[in-house]
C-alpha cells in the first residue's frame, strides 16, 4: 500500500519531467531541400599526401559540418544565437532566406550540434566528442574562449578538424606563441574592443579614472586588460583591478572597494548575470554618476531581464557594429527580417552574423577543395581545406571585408560600436537601437 | 531500531591521540601562525597611508553588507541545523527548497510588477511574496522528506546523505526544465529603492529589510521551539528519538514538521535574496546552499543559535575578511578569494573546534 504511493508520487514527478522537458526547445522543422550548389572539381585526391587524411561523403550523404557553441546554462543566449546564424547560412545556400535549407556541391549540410559549456571542461568534452567522428568536416564554434583556448582548438586541431569561431574574443588565442593551425575565428580580437572602449571613455565621456572587474574566464581577463593597456597609455589612471567569479551573486563587497578608489567609469567585460548584476548592485554603492560598460558578452536580452529599468546614461555596452557596411542593407532588410520570422525573437546576442560568415566561408572552401569522383561521393583533403579558409582574403561578409591572417584572425578591420541601455540592438532592448559611438580600427592600430 | 547509530569507541582513542604532547603543539604553533598572520594583515590595512585605506564609511558598508548577507545565510543554516538535529542527516537539497521558494515568489513578483500592484501596495505585495514563497518552500521540503528520505529513515547513514545530492540534483535540474536556464530580474518596489537614515548612518531599504525580517524570524522560530509543544516533542526527538516515541511522541510528524520550519525559513530567504540581488535563476540555490551549510557547521551544527552566529560570522568574513586581512598583504584583486577565504576559515574551525563554535565539543564528524 505504502509503496504504492510512492510509485504514484514518483510517477506524477516523472510526469511532470517529461512535460518541462518536452515544453524545451524545438528542432528545426527539416523541410524540403532545394537548390544544387556549384559543381565540385572532378578527379582524385592523394589523401596519403594529407598528413591528417581526407573526409569522405557519399553520394546523397550529407556533409556533417558541426557546431560548439553554448547552447545550455547561463550563456545559452550567446550560443543559441551563434546557431541561428549557422541555420541561416544553411538556409541561404540555395539564394534565399526562405526557410529551406540549401546544398552544397548536391550535398545537403548536416548541422551536428554540440555544447561548449562555455567552460575549459565543456570543451573538452565537446570537442573529443567531435574528434572521435571521421565524417565531420569542420566545426563552428566556440562560444566562449575558455573553451577553445588550449582545450578545443589543441584537440581538434590535432585531428586536422578545423575550428571557426564566430564568437571567441580572447588575444590569447590569436597570439604568436598559442595560435593552433587549424583554429579561425569572424569574431573581433579584443585588442581592438577594448581599445576602442577606452578611446571612448577618455576622450568622448572625459573620464580619466576608471576601475576593470572581471570573472576569470580568459574572455574577461583578456578584455580587461586590452582596455586597461590602452586607457593608460592615453594618460588615464587605473584605480583598481578586480576579479569575481561568474557565479558570484554577491558582489556589493567588491563593488564597495572599488568605490573607494572613486573611478569615474567601472568597466566590466563579463557575462550575463555578472554583468546585470554589477550594473544593479553597483547602482546603490558607487558614487552618484559613475558611468558603467560592458562588452558584447554582456550585451544580451539576459541583461535586460535581470537588470529592468537603469538610470540614462548609465550603463553603456560594447558591440560589432554592423549597420555601417556594405553589406549592411542586406543585413537589415533581408537578415533580420528572417532571423526573426524562423527563430521568433530578435537576436539574442550579437555573434549570429559572424555565425553566418564563418558558416559561408567554410561552405565556399568546401565547394573550392572538395573532389568528385564522377558518381557524386565528395572527398575533402583536411589540409586543403585548412588552406582555402587562410587564403580568403577580402570577402565581402555580413560583418565587413574578411581577410584571415595566418594567425586565425580573419576580422581585422574590426568596427565597434558602443549602445547605451536600453537603446540595444536585441531582443528587449529599445528602439532606435543606434549606437552612440562607433569606431573603426585595424589589428595593425592597436598591436603596439 | 535505532534510528541514530553512534561510534562509542572512537572517542577513547582519539582521546588518547589529543593528549599526545606533539599534538598539541602542533596546534599551539599553528594557531599562533594564522592569529599573526590575520593581525598583521589587518594592522597594515589599517595602516595605509590616508589615499589608499579604506574610508569609514567604506567599513560601515562592508559591515553592513556582510550582516545582511549573512543573516540570509543563517536563515538557510537554520534549515540545516534543525534536520541534522533530527536526524544527524544534512539535507544538501536545502538549497534547492530555498530557489524554488524564489521561483514561487518571482512568478507572483513578476505579475504585480507588470499590473503595478508592487509599487502602488508594497507592504501587501511583500506580504503576499512571502507568504507564496514559504508555502512553496515548504511544500518541496515536505515533498522531499516523503519522497527522498521517509523511506530510508533506517538505512545506514551514507544512504540518505547520497539521496540529498540525489535530489539536489534533480530538483536544480527540473527548475531548469521548467523555467529556463536564464537569469531573471525581480521586482523591488520603489518603496524599498533607496536609503533609509539609521542613527546617521544611509542604509540600504531591502539591507534593513532583511535585517529586521531575520531578527523576526529568528524570534519566532527560538519562541516556537521553547515554549510551544510541538517544539518541546521537536527538543525530545532531538535528544533521543527512540525514548521520544516511547513516551507517545509520533516522530515521524516531527520529522515532518522540521522539514516545514525548515522550508517556511528557507522561503523567507529566498525573498530577501531575491530582493537583494533583484535576481533568479534555477543555479541561485547552490551556493548559498553551501556558504550556509559552512555556516551551520561553523556555529556548531545542531544548534540554533549556533547557525544564527555561523551565518552572520560568514557573512562578515567574506564581505570585511578580504578587505581587511587580504589588503594589507597587497594581493591584487583580494575579493576573488572570498570563497577561498571562507572555507580556510572552516577548516581551521574544524582543526580547533571540530563542533564547531557553539558545538558540543565532541567531535562528530560532518
Amino acid at each position: 500500500m505504502r509503496d504504492r504511493r510512492y510509485l504514484a508520487i514518483l510517477a506524477l514527478i516523472s510526469a511532470l519531467t517529461l512535460v518541462a522537458a518536452a515544453c524545451g526547445d524545438d528542432d528545426d522543422g527539416g523541410g524540403e531541400t532545394a537548390g544544387t550548389g556549384g559543381t565540385a572539381a572532378t578527379g582524385a585526391v592523394d589523401c596519403e599526401a594529407d598528413e591528417f587524411g581526407c573526409v569522405e561523403i557519399a553520394a546523397g550523404a550529407p556533409i556533417q559540418v558541426a557546431s560548439l557553441l553554448s547552447i545550455s546554462g547561463e550563456t545559452a543566449f550567446l550560443g543559441t544565437d551563434s546557431n541561428n546564424g549557422i541555420t541561416l547560412a544553411i538556409d541561404d545556400l540555395d539564394g534565399s532566406l526562405d526557410a529551406t535549407p540549401g546544398q552544397v556541391l548536391g550535398h545537403d549540410v548536416e548541422l551536428v550540434q554540440e555544447d561548449d559549456g562555455c567552460s575549459a571542461e565543456g570543451g573538452q568534452a565537446g570537442a573529443t566528442a567531435l574528434a572521435a567522428n571521421p565524417d565531420i568536416v569542420a566545426v563552428i564554434g566556440t562560444s566562449c574562449s575558455s573553451s577553445a583556448l588550449g582545450v578545443a582548438d589543441t584537440i581538434l586541431g590535432d585531428k586536422g578538424i578545423l575550428l571557426f569561431s564566430p564568437s571567441n574574443t580572447n588575444p590569447g588565442l590569436t597570439s604568436e606563441e598559442a595560435h593552433q593551425p587549424f583554429y579561425f575565428r569572424t569574431a573581433h580580437n579584443d585588442l581592438i574592443q577594448g581599445a576602442i572602449v577606452a578611446d571612448y571613455v577618455f576622450n568622448e565621456l572625459g573620464i580619466d579614472t576608471a576601475a576593470t572587474i572581471n570573472d576569470e574566464s580568459p574572455y574577461a581577463d583578456g578584455l580587461a586588460a586590452a582596455f586597461r593597456g590602452r586607457f593608460e597609455s592615453l594618460g588615464g589612471t587605473i584605480t583598481a583591478e578586480e576579479q569575481v567569479n561568474s557565479a558570484d551573486t554577491d558582489l556589493g563587497p567588491v563593488l564597495n572597494s572599488i568605490a573607494e578608489g572613486e573611478p569615474g567609469a567601472v568597466y566590466g567585460p563579463n557575462f550575463n548575470p555578472v554583468c546585470a548584476l554589477t550594473a544593479t548592485q553597483g547602482l546603490d554603492i558607487l558614487s552618484e554618476g559613475t558611468v558603467q560598460l560592458g562588452s558584447d558578452g554582456c550585451l544580451e536580452s539576459a541583461f535586460i531581464e535581470t537588470a529592468g529599468e537603469l538610470p540614462a546614461g548609465y550603463y553603456y555596452a560594447s558591440s560589432p557594429d554592423l549597420t555601417v557596411f556594405a553589406e549592411g542593407a542586406f543585413y537589415k532588410d533581408e537578415f533580420l527580417p528572417a532571423y526573426q520570422d524562423q527563430f521568433g525573437s530578435r537576436p539574442t546576442a550579437v555573434f549570429h552574423a559572424h555565425a553566418y560568415d564563418a558558416a559561408n566561408i567554410l561552405f565556399q572552401a568546401i565547394e573550392e577543395v572538395a573532389v568528385d569522383d564522377g558518381s557524386g561521393n565528395l572527398t575533402i583533403s583536411r589540409t586543403a581545406l585548412r588552406d582555402a579558409v587562410q587564403s580568403t582574403a577580402d570577402y565581402e561578409g555580413v560583418t565587413g571585408v574578411i581577410t584571415c591572417t595566418p594567425l586565425g584572425d580573419c576580422a581585422t578591420d574590426v568596427t565597434i560600436g558602443l549602445f547605451e541601455y536600453p537603446n540595444w540592438p536585441v531582443e528587449g532592448g529599445e528602439e532606435p537601437a543606434d549606437a552612440v559611438y562607433t569606431d573603426t580600427k585595424t589589428l595593425e592600430d592597436v598591436q603596439e | 531500531m535505532g534510528t541514530v547509530t553512534q561510534e562509542p569507541t572512537r572517542g577513547g582513542q582519539l582521546g588518547r591521540l589529543e593528549r599526545l604532547p606533539w599534538r598539541r603543539i602542533i596546534l599551539v604553533v599553528l594557531s599562533v601562525l594564522i592569529l599573526a598572520v590575520v593581525l598583521v594583515g589587518a594592522y597594515r590595512t589599517l595602516t595605509l597611508p590616508e589615499d589608499q585605506a579604506y574610508s569609514g564609511a567604506r567599513w560601515r558598508n562592508f559591515i553592513i553588507l556582510g550582516l545582511a548577507q549573512g543573516s540570509i545565510y543563517a536563515l538557510i543554516a537554520l534549515g540545516y541545523t534543525l534536520v541534522y538535529g533530527i536526524l544527524r542527516m544534512i539535507n544538501f537539497a536545502h538549497g534547492e527548497v530555498f530557489m524554488f521558494g524564489a521561483f514561487g515568489a518571482f512568478f507572483f513578483a513578476d505579475a504585480y510588477e507588470e499590473s503595478g500592484f508592487l509599487d502602488s501596495n508594497p507592504i501587501a505585495s511583500l506580504a503576499i511574496l512571502l507568504t507564496v514563497a514559504m508555502l512553496t518552500s515548504m511544500g518541496v521540503a515536505v515533498l522531499l522528506e516523503r519522497v527522498a528520505y521517509r523511506p530510508l529513515r533506517n538505512a545506514p547513514r551514507l544512504v540518505p546523505l547520497i539521496t540529498a545530492i540525489g535530489a539536489s540534483l534533480f530538483l536544480r535540474e527540473t527548475a531548469r526544465g521548467f523555467f529556463g536556464p536564464q537569469t531573471r530580474g525581480f521586482g523591488v518596489p520603489t518603496a524599498l529603492e533607496g536609503t533609509w537614515t539609521i542613527f546617521g548612518i544611509p542604509v540600504d531599504r531591502i539591507q534593513v529589510l532583511v535585517l529586521v525580517t531575520v531578527i523576526i524570524a529568528m524570534t519566532l522560530l527560538s519562541l516556537f521551539i521553547a515554549r510551544t509543544r510541538t517544539g518541546k516533542s521537536m527538543r525530545a526527538v532531538a535528544a533521543d528519538s527512540e525514548i521520544a516515541s516511547l513516551m507517545g511522541i509520533h516522530v515521524d510528524r516531527v520529522i515532518v514538521t522540521t522539514f516545514a520550519i525548515g522550508g517556511l525559513l528557507a522561503g523567507v530567504a529566498a525573498v530577501l535574496f531575491s530582493l537583494t540581488f533583484e535576481s533568479v535563476n534555477f543555479f541561485m540555490g547552490f551556493r548559498p546552499g553551501i556558504a550556509a551549510f559552512t555556516a551551520a557547521v561553523l556555529g556548531g551544527i545542531g544548534s540554533i543559535t549556533g547557525a544564527a552566529l555561523g551565518g552572520i560570522l560568514l557573512g562578515l568574513l567574506q564581505s570585511l575578511g578580504p578587505a581587511l586581512i587580504l589588503t594589507g598583504y597587497e594581493i591584487p584583486s583580494p575579493f576573488q578569494l572570498k570563497d577561498a577565504f571562507t572555507f580556510f576559515v572552516l577548516v581551521l574551525v574544524l582543526i580547533f573546534r571540530p563542533g564547531g563554535l557553539l558545538g558540543t565539543g565532541d567531535a562528530e564528524k560532518v
